[in-house]
């Protein structure tokens, strides 16, 4: 058939006169091919001695060379240390006790170190407070390989040598001593008391025209300001919420980062039902957080309605009538101040709107309650950011009236709201140096970059709460040319100390009281007990001496402030992701490959918004053809300032009348390229303020995001997520709410798990180890250590945007999120179960149909996935190669080299939790990460394999270290005791939602928690028998 | 034992001299002094307490001794006494304000000697003694030369005898030709006749052969086999390097370590015990001897000959631990460290692939397996060489076959009770013990 269609090339050929059609058609090829100058040298082709079959010959032989070379293994080369430090054996890990303290996140922690290389965080079990690493902590310890690092001090974008910014610094500094301009600091909150005493002596050193502003990206300064108001302290309430019977939360997602964060532990032991009791936990928030998500209750509201159910919950528990008239909030205010009466002094309310009256209201509330969680005496130190002080030195700055600043742990050009006015100011400063990590934003703007070495390479302290104590000391030796801010400080100053001589110096005559430096060391922690408080006040003193004196108004106008809120248009609440942060560490790629624990999106931020509004604005989500998510664009106005090209998902449980974007991405400067992503919601962020009113306009084009759960809803599959109220887990047999699926043999109903029901032979697993792994569905949060712990331990790999979108990503263990599609996800059981017929209003095509999307406000369950070690595991049976296999200790092996990828395993593994290894991860210029460079490499985990393209892989259970718990028994000679096993996740889960162990071992925990009547396996009636295996989870819907 | 008679021995003519002298001990006083003590018990006393830091003709940590008694006497006009209260108590001496001694304790780093207070003023004459006149070795000198000839005279007379029996088999050779021809002519002369042409009649044996379809049949047979079990064995050996034995940076011989001198393995591999690893010792390990050890001197009679029939002599080997010296960066003359150090690159002999875990103190603390039963006789290596194929059936035989040591292990004592119940054995093997499954090696 031919085909008389003409194809043109370009407009030209329109036009037959046209000559350069002429001379194209003519012309194969645009410039002349230089054949004949090759071919036309007949003298040099008959000079060349190589022939037709030469060339042949050199092919065959060269392949020939190639096949036989191919045999012989490569020479490999051991280089043994000159001289071999004592600490260190190849091949055994050390751990050494530390602190992270970079502004945003404070944590004890430990440190594992690998032939002198940290490897990886693990929580320091011995802190009281903050000792658990969150996933960014868990994740800091790539950042310490970033191949973007600076390497070394620079002048105007040139490497300097150290000494020439000493003596430039210096000589200012000399200069402007006892002058009327100022010398600023502008710095990260430290809470480290060496560090405070240092600048207070710095001060001494340099005059009065020293300044310190202490600046934190995202805010806290209207709690800090109301607590000082009410106590007299720059600092935070600190509260234990295993203490509590009834939280209530008005916007406070104190799982994720809310003051700083490192609440989880607490509030999930009292979430456990223990004697029949829980807390109850009521949320109002508008953006859908993690706390929200945990919550019995959660009442979606914009933060007005917040401010005004505040007040109103004053006015009830006060008796007061506060005014305000009736509102939508009344009823749920009614139905707080009913638990909180009832609960009394176990009840405990917090806040999270930036709004010193509200934090003023929270603190009366508390103090009214004299709640048991609420905790004032040892308030925490781990926000001390300034804002007013902050925006006084932007004013001076652009007044001319600062002579030199240094800049520290803070990226001001990308995270103040007023970065133009910040840059402007600068030009008139006569030296600006910034400790930089990156070449970031402000290290740009400065004169002078000073290269900042990673925590991980610092000595340093922190206070995190009043009395307890921290230390920071260094895991390697600096990487690079890089110095801490302290040392330099200290070298500015003229000392010959070194930072760790001063701290040691300052704990020994200020903290220690006597005791041992070298145990505290060790320990990392260290409790002052109560006279050393009060001698270490004065410490503390000289920041609060300085503050002006905030106008804090008294309860009354709070309340007249609160009740007379109201939002102008659409609120736009800011926030901070679990996986990003204030976004220090937006170059780490394991972070940016961490999927959101709400909204499951990862390498990105987007607008949420709810459905409704989403409706009305006509913005839509919706999945492509491979499965991946696309979202329409918006452009987001506040107050003058635009952010174009924001991607939008539709959040269920969103307010309506607002919409969140989360803080941390959008930064561009010292990134990589693939690591550049999102938007820079701090543009947003006028006047410090995480609520803005925002106009929303739609605008072309769709967002490609890479989102790893697709469906949302659970669909009325009650058996993956088990669920109950804690009224009928303490009314009724475990039975009703817990059910075991049964079977039909010989007519009659038996239980799946019974043997007769099995295709297989029992294996006697009584004798040795049977490891299992429990996880608690009421105690997980869903935070997402795990993930990256996981990530750290097992060398998993990052895989990219475009690969996670293809859903190719490599999480040996995942966080399911689901969302009720009714109110409850009881009621969409029950709505499944009254299905009748294919149509009518009953039917199921047009149920399943509606059950598929999510509610306005849904319940919401996680449920962390891995693999769950089947007994009797459909993958094993389907291996041509016997690659996966089962060993006696319950786990599920997979044995990589053996692999041929067939995936069939992944096929028919029913909880797909298998990953296949679509291209080789490590060395790939395509696949830019942290495996494809030296320095990203010195992270991985020399006892777990690095998986090479086309095998599949999966959770191993850790058996690395539950191996290396075994053999370190046997050369000890003896027995294991319980809490020594552990896997990477059940290490991370600071909640103890995930607990590992041998249930041989009968005295041990998760053999108990295995006879618990809350446990049952995933998707039971399979006949699986799982390893891991999950606890029911139990609401609190119980009304007061 | 021998030492102890030795020592008794020693005591017993120590007590005897003592009573001789000490009948006229004051007139012969001098006499002593000048007559001096045993060289050989010196040489013995020098070798237990003084050649850590001493050595006679080289400067150590601590001064050449060689005439020291003489040299102090010349050039600093320091007695005998000096000496035996420098030896006994050098600290005290330098504390005292000595002059000389404090020269000496600045000139060595400031490192004082050792006091010595058990050693007799005559084990000093001894030693004093030995190193005047050290007992000359040249006893055994001239044996010395003659040693390597001990050897090559059987290789000399396996030679000669070859050629003989060479020289008979082609006699006899030669003989049967004529034999034979003598033979044929005398059938010629009686007019037999040969019958040649008989066999030309016969079907070649290769027709027949090919006329024969069941032979053919079977030996393709046979050779199709034969061939793929040489390919399949040539093939199977493709990447297992057993008897690799890289050129080393540094000719280390483990035979002169582990087996001449009977360092135990685990001394510089000290790593084997707690780690995955064995480790390559760092080199400040090899320094802990080569400090003091810093010439090879191998006694032809002794373990060494062998080495020097292969043609490693003495001053190869002391090349080699120069080699160690450079690398370390230390200053033989000086007796100190440069801080200029080389890491030494060493040729990996034993490579696992990455996808196998192996965990040395595994099977060395918890299993007590002999270092040998895988990296066979080193002691006897001069050159270190892969003993093991290191495949995996290899390790898998030794798993089903080896019996897991578990007396005194209380880790094993409840597994081991269950266990061999079950299998209704007293012991268990590594394999019984789940160490064949996939996942304990490959993760």
């Amino acid at each position: 058939m031919a085909s008389n269609k003409k194809y043109w090339k370009s407009e030209a050929e329109l036009n037959p006169n046209d000559s350069i059609v002429e001379t194209l058609r003519q012309n194969e090829f645009s410039e002349e091919i230089p054949v004949d100058e090759f071919l036309g040298d007949k003298e040099n082709l008959s000079a060349s001695t190589t022939n037709r079959r030469d060339f042949l010959k050199y092919v065959g032989f060269s392949t020939a060379a190639a096949t036989v070379a191919a045999c012989e293994g490569p020479v490999h080369k051991s280089i043994p240390y000159v001289v071999q430090p004592d600490t260190i054996v190849p091949g055994v890990a050390n751990y050494y006790a530390t602190t992270i303290a970079d502004g945003f996140d404070f944590a004890s922690i430990l440190v594992k170190t690998r032939e002198g290389r940290p490897i990886k965080i693990e929580n320091n079990t011995d802190a009281k407070v903050n000792g658990s690493a969150n996933a960014r902590v868990q994740a800091s310890v790539l950042t310490l390989y970033d191949s973007k690092r600076v390497q070394g001090p620079m002048a105007n974008g040139e490497p300097i040598e150290w000494k020439v910014l000493d003596a430039t610094v210096r000589a200012k500094l000399g200069s402007l001593k006892g002058s009327n301009r100022q010398i600023a600091l502008l710095t990260q909150t430290y809470a480290s008391p060496s560090t405070e005493k240092l600048i207070a002596e710095f001060k001494a050193e340099f005059g009065d025209n020293v300044n310190h502003v202490t600046y934190d990206a995202i805010s806290e300064d209207a709690a800090l300001n109301a607590f000082n108001a009410a106590y007299g302290e720059r600092a935070l309430v600190d509260y234990d919420f295993e203490k509590a019977d009834v939280i209530v939360s008005f916007g406070a997602d104190f799982l994720g980062d809310w003051q700083g964060g490192g609440y989880d532990g607490g509030y999930a032991k009292g979430r456990v039902p223990k004697n029949g009791k829980m807390s109850k936990h009521i949320h109002l928030e508008s953006n859908m957080s993690l706390s929200g998500a945990n919550a019995d209750k959660r009442y979606p509201m914009t933060a007005a309605q917040q401010k005004i159910a505040l007040a109103k919950l004053y006015g009830k528990l006060n008796g007061t009538n506060v005014g305000g008239g009736t509102s939508d909030v009344d009823e749920a205010v009614d139905k707080i101040a009913a638990e909180i009466r009832k609960a009394g002094s176990k009840a405990v309310v917090v806040t999270g709107l930036n709004d010193v009256n509200a934090q003023t209201v929270v603190l009366a509330i508390n103090k009214l309650l004299s709640s048991e969680a609420f905790d004032t005496e040892n308030p925490k130190y781990v926000r001390q950011g300034d804002v007013a002080k902050v925006n006084k030195l932007v004013s001076d700055m652009n007044s001319g009236r600062v002579g030199a600043l240094i800049i520290d742990g803070v990226n001001p050009v990308y995270s103040l709201p007023n970065a133009e006015d910040f840059v402007a100011g600068l030009e008139k400063v006569d030296v600006s140096v910034s400790f930089a990590f990156n070449n970031d934003e402000t290290a740009q703007s400065v004169g002078y970059v000073a290269a900042a070495s990673h925590y991980l390479e610092s000595w340093g302290d922190a206070q995190l709460k009043k009395g307890q104590y921290s230390l920071m000391q260094p895991a390697i030796r600096e990487l690079f040319d890089t110095r801490q801010f302290q040392s330099a400080l200290l070298t500015w100053m003229g000392s010959d100390k070194t930072y760790y001589e001063y701290i040691k110096e300052n704990w020994d005559t200020a903290i220690l009281q006597g005791s041992d430096w070298n145990q505290a060391l060790q320990d990392g922690v260290f409790v002052a007990s109560a006279s050393a408080e009060v001698a270490e006040e004065p410490v503390a003193a000289p920041v609060e001496a300085e503050e002006e004196q905030w106008e804090i108004a008294p309860i009354a106008s709070s309340i007249r402030a609160l009740v007379g809120a109201t939002s102008q248009g659409t609120e736009l609440v800011l926030y901070s992701k679990v996986g990003m942060g204030d976004g220090r560490q937006a170059n780490n790629p394991w972070l940016q490959e961490f999927p959101d624990p709400i909204s499951r999106a990862s390498w990105d931020n987007y607008v949420t918004v709810s459905k409704a509004d989403a409706e009305k604005l006509g913005l839509k989500n919706h999945n492509v053809a491979n499965g991946g998510l696309n979202g329409s664009y918006v452009k987001l106005t506040v107050d003058g300032t635009v952010l174009e090209n924001v991607p939008v998902i539709i959040q269920p449980g969103q307010a309506n009348g607002t919409v969140g974007l989360s803080f941390g991405y959008g930064k561009q400067a010292g990134m990589q390229e693939e690591l550049a992503t999102g938007v820079n919601a701090y543009t947003l962020y006028k006047n410090f303020s995480d609520v803005q009113s925002v106009s929303i306009e739609k605008t072309a084009g769709e967002h490609e995001f890479a989102c790893v759960q697709l469906h949302n809803t659970l669909m009325g599959r009650g058996d993956i997520i088990k669920e109950t109220t804690l009224e009928i887990f303490n009314t009724k047999d475990h039975h009703e709410w817990n059910h075991m699926p049964q079977v039909t043999l010989n007519h009659q109903e038996i239980p799946v798990t019974s043997p007769d029901a099995d295709l297989w032979e029992e294996f006697d697993r009584s004798i040795g180890h049977h490891f299992n792994l429990s996880i608690d569905l009421n105690a997980c949060t869903g935070c997402g250590a795990c993930v990256i712990a996981c990530h750290a331990e097992n060398n998993v790999p990052v895989v990219g945007k475009q690969e996670v979108r293809k859903s190719r990503d490599m999480h040996w263990l995942r966080i399911d999120r689901y969302y009720s599609s009714e109110d409850t996800f009881e009621q969409d059981d029950e709505k499944k179960e009254s299905m009748d017929g294919l149509w009518g209003d009953n039917g199921s095509l047009g149920g399943f149909g509606e059950m598929e999307d999510p509610s306005v406000n849904p319940q919401v369950a996680f449920q962390p996935v891995m693999c769950q070690h089947c007994n009797h595991a459909p993958c094993e049976t389907v291996c041509p190669v016997a690659a996966t296999s089962h060993g006696r200790q319950g786990q599920n092996q997979m044995a990589y080299n053996r692999c041929v990828g067939t995936r069939y395993c992944a096929n028919n593994c029913p909880y797909k939790v298998r990953r296949f290894n679509w291209f080789l991860y490590a060395d790939n210029d395509e696949f830019d990460f942290n495996m494809n460079n030296d320095l990203g490499k010195m992270v991985i985990n020399p006892d777990v394999n690095v998986r090479s393209r086309g095998v599949m892989e999966k959770c191993s259970m850790c058996i690395q270290m539950t191996q290396k718990t075994i053999l370190d028994a046997k050369r000890e000679g003896r027995v294991i005791k319980d809490g020594e096993f552990q896997t990477a996740c059940s290490a991370a889960c600071s909640s103890g939602a995930m607990v590992f162990g041998d249930i041989n071992d009968k005295e041990s925990k998760v053999a108990e928690l295995k006879e618990d009547d809350r446990m049952y396996h995933l998707l039971e009636h399979v006949g699986t028998k799982p390893n891991v295996f999950y606890h029911v989870k139990v609401r609190n819907t119980n009304e007061a | 034992m021998k030492k102890v008679l030795y020592r008794h021995l020693f005591s017993k003519v120590l007590g005897l001299s003592l009573l001789f002298f000490s009948v006229s001990i004051f007139a012969q006083e001098e006499a002593a002094e000048a007559s001096g003590g045993d060289a050989a018990k010196g040489k013995q006393l020098f070798n237990q307490n003084c050649a850590a830091c001493h050595s006679l003709d080289r400067k150590m940590t601590g001064p050449a001794l060689a005439n020291v008694e003489a040299r102090l006497l010349e050039d600093e006009g320091l007695d005998k006494e000096w000496l035996y209260t420098w030896i006994k108590n050098s600290p005290g001496m330098i504390k005292s304000g000595d002059s000389y001694a404090n020269k000496i304790y600045a000139e060595y780093n400031q490192a004082a000697m050792t006091a010595f207070p058990t050693l007799s003023n005559q084990d000093i004459d001894d030693i004093l003694a030995y190193t005047a006149a050290p007992p000359k070795t040249a006893v055994k000198g001239p044996e010395g030369p003659e040693t390597p000839l001990t050897p090559s005279e059987p290789g000399i007379s396996n030679e000669l005898i070859l050629g003989a029996l060479a020289l008979v088999f082609g006699l006899l050779v030669i003989m049967l030709l004529l034999v034979n021809k003598t033979l044929r002519r005398i059938a010629e002369a009686n007019g037999v006749v040969l019958e040649k042409e008989k066999a030309e009649k016969r079907i070649p044996i290769w027709k027949a052969f090919a006329q024969n379809q069941f032979l053919v049949l079977v030996t393709a047979i046979f050779l199709l086999l034969a061939s793929g079990y040489f390919a399949y064995g040539w093939m199977m050996q493709v990447g297992v390097d057993q008897g690799y034995a890289p050129v080393q940076p540094i000719h280390y011989s483990h035979k002169i370590h582990a087996g001449d001198n009977k360092i135990e393995c685990k001394y510089c591999h000290s790593s084997a015990r707690v780690s995955k690893h064995s480790g390559i010792p760092s080199l400040n390990v090899c320094m802990n001897c080569h400090k003091s050890i810093y010439e090879y001197k191998g006694n032809p009679e002794g373990p060494s000959a062998e080495d020097l029939a292969n043609g490693y002599t003495n001053e190869f080997y002391t090349g080699e631990i120069r080699k160690l010296y450079k690398a370390v960066g230390w200053d033989e003359e000086n007796q100190q460290y440069t801080g200029e150090t080389q890491p030494v690159e060493w040729v990996r002999v034993h490579n696992l692939p990455d996808f196998a875990y192996f965990n040395h103190s595994q099977h060395v603390s918890v299993a007590g397996i002999e270092c040998q039963t895988c990296h066979g006789p080193v002691e006897e290596m001069e050159i270190m060489e892969q003993f093991a194929p290191l495949t995996m059936g290899w390790c898998i035989n030794c798993h089903r076959e080896t019996n897991v040591k578990m007396e005194g292990n209380e880790y094993y004592e409840a597994i081991h009770a269950e266990l061999s119940k079950k299998y209704e054995v007293e012991e268990l093997t590594a394999a019984m013990m789940g160490g064949l499954e996939c996942g304990k090696c490959h993760y």
